[in-house]
């Protein structure tokens, strides 16, 4: 019929014999399956606790060391988008699951990492008994817990904001609930899942050294990994170690980003759901390699089969959503009141079960403690806020106004916010005492180390968003100086500071348990406030008081989005989102 | 008579807009498809038509009342009933070709004939060589002949059209149009009746062999036309004008307001406060009596010409009509529009004057601005929440109905300087602006 045609199927004849850029593409290839075959064997080897697991701090086994640590995130990784596309699918379809599983995950993301891996650790010990599965199951749950939150909420979010259009579209056309995900709702939230993915990967960084040190019953296991390397050389003030660490770090983190998220942006990028092309496409070393192979493009090809009839069976998901239609008015009606019922009765018995846990313990007096605690702590938050803003924000807006430093930033700063900033940590304390500081204030800063990023990035999306007309109208009427600042600049950023802002202060809160708490040989330096007292009963195992600080800090995290991010957030939706 | 398609008999929907009201949307609605022909819903903007074209597809319950296809009742989207839709509806991350796989995808055919058909119905259309290309390499024209094609590969018995050429501009929907209507009378698919959703008057006459005319809140039928023009129609044919000018007529004057009181020079058209007081800018509507005093036009003027004159949409040239009836600068008969003595003084009067003017109007003619003036005047603060207006109207209107009518009159009293009105803090005031 036409040349169409030939073009579809001459990439079925092409020839299959291996060009040279098939060996690059297949020497990476086959390293990186190799790699992870290994450590999947080390991870599943006996294990007995209180049997020790030498770490060396010889530079000779990071590679090793970062290839298992690597594999611990990539499995979270992989549990994290299964929970995304079970959960946050089912969030957005069900208005009855949607009632407790945004608030339960609301709740878990203000809950700290260490807090998770704590509880979970036994379980998984006793469910793997004799082998090594059980404190790796423990640190890649904790990896998981890093992970997954906003990668859920965020595909949750864009799942419920699929144009109604494309629906009746998939309706009309009998797509079935399985191809309906496949096809509709996984491709239209890709762009904001990777980017979710990345953040993911780069919060699960921070917590690396936190979560390769298990404590159970008063020991310590140290898994074999970049993280309990690190952790070592602290605790032997060895600082040409944590050096090494930095760098491979630094190597790593350059690789996967290569490897795995260039091609998977790149790929990414036909997702858009943009109207018109846009001009800026990102560029991928990897992407290019490959499609400049023969073999590797065959294979390809077989994936796109197999897709195919990944996406086209289960076929007898098709139908079930008519049925539901059927069930008359009252009894759903009856049905909805029951469900509230029971979410109603769970929460209060939740709330009642961990009051009695916490009391038995605990006195009214130190509860009163925790709350003066978490003042503290949260005072720590907003000032750090307010000072990184004072930072970055003149920053943002000078590098967003100005396209081309905008281009040669965006990668880099992508990259240090990617970089763990606890690793800085020994630098700090380092200095504290040299020079005599205060604890109390000079520990602050390295809460918001990892978390000031978010500012910075949101800053200089909303001042290369801000339209050139406003630009050059500011500029003919003479608008300048703080003028300049006040009547343009701030309220043309402000919807996208605020979402900055609201990142960053949740990245502090969860950074406090490791900031407030910092190790450097055999000194410790420890400031006040409720980041500090959750590490310490952390390290004790003491559940009582790991529940009443993590509890609090909820309640503080919540309360705060409550009364202060949330009536900004609907300011800036509302009053300046016109942009 | 050719077979019956489909059946809607006695259709009902309303919508909740809170837990004791309902919002009528459709009343009462009864037509029949045959085979062998285009019908066109003919409707102002929220008239119930695309509500209706959802019912018949399936992808929206009626209240009450029954549709039937082929003799079957329709409760979900049924094989046989592809639709196009206003937007388009293309998966910007599916290439051409995928995009029209989808629908063939979704009924389990093998891969290889998928293609195969996919490829042909991308023949058919005209759009290949793009088989490649993502909807976002296409302009607008390009990616409704893609929606045709997916719609047309999955070989359906009735086509369902969501206002499809609404999004194109003219000379790309006049094409389509033609293409389209070659398709269909040189039988090159399987496709054995269209039913097309438009606000657009000339597109019917066009196209359609049946024209059902809306009438909205609630939509009902309100008459159907029969078009016996032979194809290719020009809008020169005296027919095609006469047909065009009987529409204008019936969608201007409501059945509720019969003809003959306003050609008697009976009373015009009172409103209440409830009532649904279109989307209409002040600065459109002064243009459009300057217009209409110009000594250029004729005392009473042509509906269908001013439209084309002015080259605006039905929809805009309608609601702008109807609101300069309710503000008695105009009265309407017969398809024809005549300004009053107040719309020609307001048409000659200067900026200042011509608020005046429309204030006088508007408080006199439009209860919903009464009432707000009335309310700020009685309160020794003279001010008021939106809010409390907000209330009293959604004992009429829908909420989001009620916000936007209000939205509307805020619009025109701060115009008219008959009231001043706070963004941020949602209140209404008899202040003057700082």
């Amino acid at each position: 019929m036409s040349i169409g045609q030939n073009n579809i199927y001459a990439e079925q004849k092409m020839s299959l014999t291996p060009n040279r850029w098939d060996i690059v593409a297949l020497i990476v290839v086959l390293g990186v399956i190799g790699a992870f075959i290994w450590s999947g064997r080390q991870m599943a080897a006996p294990y007995n606790i209180g049997q020790p697991l030498p770490i060396s701090l010889d530079p000779r086994y990071l590679p090793s060391y970062s290839v298992r640590t690597v594999s611990r995130m990539l499995i979270g990784l992989f549990f994290s988008l299964l929970f995304t596309f079970i959960f946050g699918t089912w969030a957005a379809k069900s208005k009855q699951a949607e009632k407790f599983i945004i608030p339960l995950v609301d709740i878990s993301q203000s809950v700290p990492v260490l807090a998770f891996q704590a509880i979970s650790v036994v379980p998984f010990i006793m469910l793997f008994r004799g082998s090594l599965l059980g404190p790796e199951c423990a640190a890649i749950f904790a990896i998981f817990t890093a992970q997954a939150w906003n990668m859920m909420l965020g595909f949750y979010q864009t799942v419920k904001t699929v144009p109604a259009e494309l629906k009746e579209a998939a309706d009309m056309f009998h797509l079935s609930a399985w191809q309906r995900f496949w096809r509709i709702e996984v491709p239209f939230s890709m762009p904001s899942l990777l980017w979710n993915t990345m953040m993911s990967m780069s919060a699960s960084w921070f917590f690396v050294v936190a979560t390769e040190a298990i404590s159970v019953n008063n020991q310590t296991i140290n898994l074999p990994g970049i993280g309990s390397y690190i952790a070592l050389a602290i605790q032997q003030s060895n600082l040409q170690a944590v050096m090494y660490a930095i760098i491979t770090m630094l190597i790593v983190i350059i690789l996967y980003d290569q490897i795995l998220f260039r091609p998977l942006v790149k790929w990414s990028e036909k997702f858009k759901a943009e109207e018109v092309e846009s001009d800026n496409e990102s560029f991928s070393l990897v992407v290019t390699i490959l499609q400049r192979t023969r073999f590797i493009a065959y294979c390809g090809m077989i994936i796109g089969i197999i897709s195919d009839l990944f996406v086209n069976s289960f076929t007898w998901l098709s139908k079930a959503s008519s049925k539901r239609a059927v069930i008359s008015k009252t009894v759903s009606k009856y049905v909805v009141w029951l469900w509230n019922t029971l979410l109603f009765g769970v929460c209060l018995a939740t709330v009642f079960y961990l009051l009695q846990f916490i009391l038995t313990a605990v006195n009214f007096h130190e509860i009163e403690h925790v709350f003066v605690l978490g003042l503290i702590t949260a005072a720590r938050v907003l000032i750090l806020i307010l000072l990184c803003s004072l930072i970055w924000v003149p920053v943002g807006v000078w590098i967003g106004m100005r396209p081309r430093a905008a281009q040669l930033a965006a990668p880099f700063v992508q990259f240090v916010a990617a970089f763990p900033a606890n690793l800085l940590f020994p630098l700090v304390v380092i200095l504290i005492l040299r020079f005599h500081l205060n604890v109390q204030i000079w520990t602050t800063p390295l809460m918001i180390l990892g978390a000031q990023w978010y500012i910075l990035f949101n800053v200089i999306a909303g001042a290369s968003a801000l339209p050139k007309d406003l630009y050059h109208a500011a500029n003919n009427f003479n608008v300048r100086g703080w003028l300049w600042w006040r009547r343009f600049v701030l309220p043309g950023i402000f919807p996208f500071y605020i979402t900055g802002a609201i990142t960053a202060a949740g990245g502090a809160w969860n950074a406090s348990i490791v900031a407030e708490v910092v190790h450097w040989g055999h000194t410790t330096l420890r400031a006040t406030g409720l980041g500090a007292y959750i590490s310490e009963y952390t390290r004790l195992g003491d559940f009582h008081r790991i529940a009443l600080g993590v509890g609090v800090m909820c309640l503080f995290v919540i309360a705060l989005n409550r009364i202060l991010w949330r009536p900004l957030y609907n300011l800036a939706e509302k009053r300046f989102g016109v942009l | 008579m050719a077979e019956t398609i489909v059946e809607v008999k006695k259709v009902v929907k309303s919508f909740k807009k809170s837990a004791k009201q309902e919002l009528l949307v459709l009343d009462d609605v009864d037509f029949t498809m045959r085979e062998g022909e285009i019908v066109a819903l003919l409707g102002k903007s929220g008239s119930g038509k695309s509500t209706l074209l959802r019912i018949i597809a399936g992808l929206i319950h009626p209240s009450y009342g029954d549709v039937n296809y082929r003799g079957e009742p329709v409760t979900e989207p049924a094989n046989g009933i592809a639709m196009v839709f206003q937007n388009f509806a293309l998966m910007p991350w599916l290439t051409v070709l995928q995009n029209v796989e989808l629908g063939l995808e979704a009924i389990g055919i093998p891969r290889d004939e998928r293609r195969q058909r996919a490829l042909k119905a991308i023949d058919i259309i005209g759009m290949d060589g793009f088989e490649s290309a993502y909807p976002k390499e296409l302009s607008g024209g390009m990616r409704q002949r893609v929606g045709f094609a997916r719609a047309l590969v999955v070989e359906p018995d009735i086509l369902l059209m969501d206002e499809p050429f609404s999004a194109l501009d003219v000379l790309t929907a006049d094409n389509l149009k033609s293409d389209l209507l070659d398709l269909w009378q040189q039988k090159k698919t399987r496709i054995n009746a269209i039913l097309l959703v438009t606000h657009n008057i000339e597109e019917a006459v066009e196209i359609a062999d049946r024209i059902l005319i809306f009438r909205s809140d609630p939509g009902r039928i309100r008459a159907e036309l029969t078009v016996d023009i032979p194809h290719p129609r020009s809008d020169q044919d005296p027919r095609y004008r006469e047909l065009v000018d009987q529409i204008y007529t019936l969608m201007t004057t409501s059945p509720d307001r019969p003809e003959r009181l306003l050609a008697a020079g009976g009373k015009p058209r009172e409103i209440g406060l409830g009532y649904r007081l279109p989307d209409v800018d002040i600065s459109v509507l002064t243009g459009l009596v300057e217009e209409m005093a110009d000594p250029e036009y004729a005392q009473r003027i042509d509906l269908p010409e001013l439209s084309e004159e002015l080259s605006l949409d039905v929809d805009d040239l309608l609601a702008l009509t109807e609101i300069l009836e309710i503000l008695r600068f105009a009265n309407i008969s017969k398809g024809d529009i005549e300004l009053t003595p107040a719309g020609r003084r307001f048409a000659s009067a200067d900026i200042l004057q011509r608020k005046k003017i429309f204030a006088a109007h508007l408080i006199r003619y439009v209860p919903l601005a009464r009432n707000i003036r009335r309310v700020l005047n009685e309160r020794p603060s003279h001010r008021a929440s939106e809010e409390r207006f907000l209330g009293e109207l959604e004992d009429y209107l829908s909420e989001e109905e009620a916000e936007r009518v209000l939205k509307v009159v805020i619009d025109w009293g701060r115009y008219a300087e008959v009231f001043a009105y706070d963004y941020n803090t949602g209140i209404l005031s008899l202040d003057n602006p700082e």
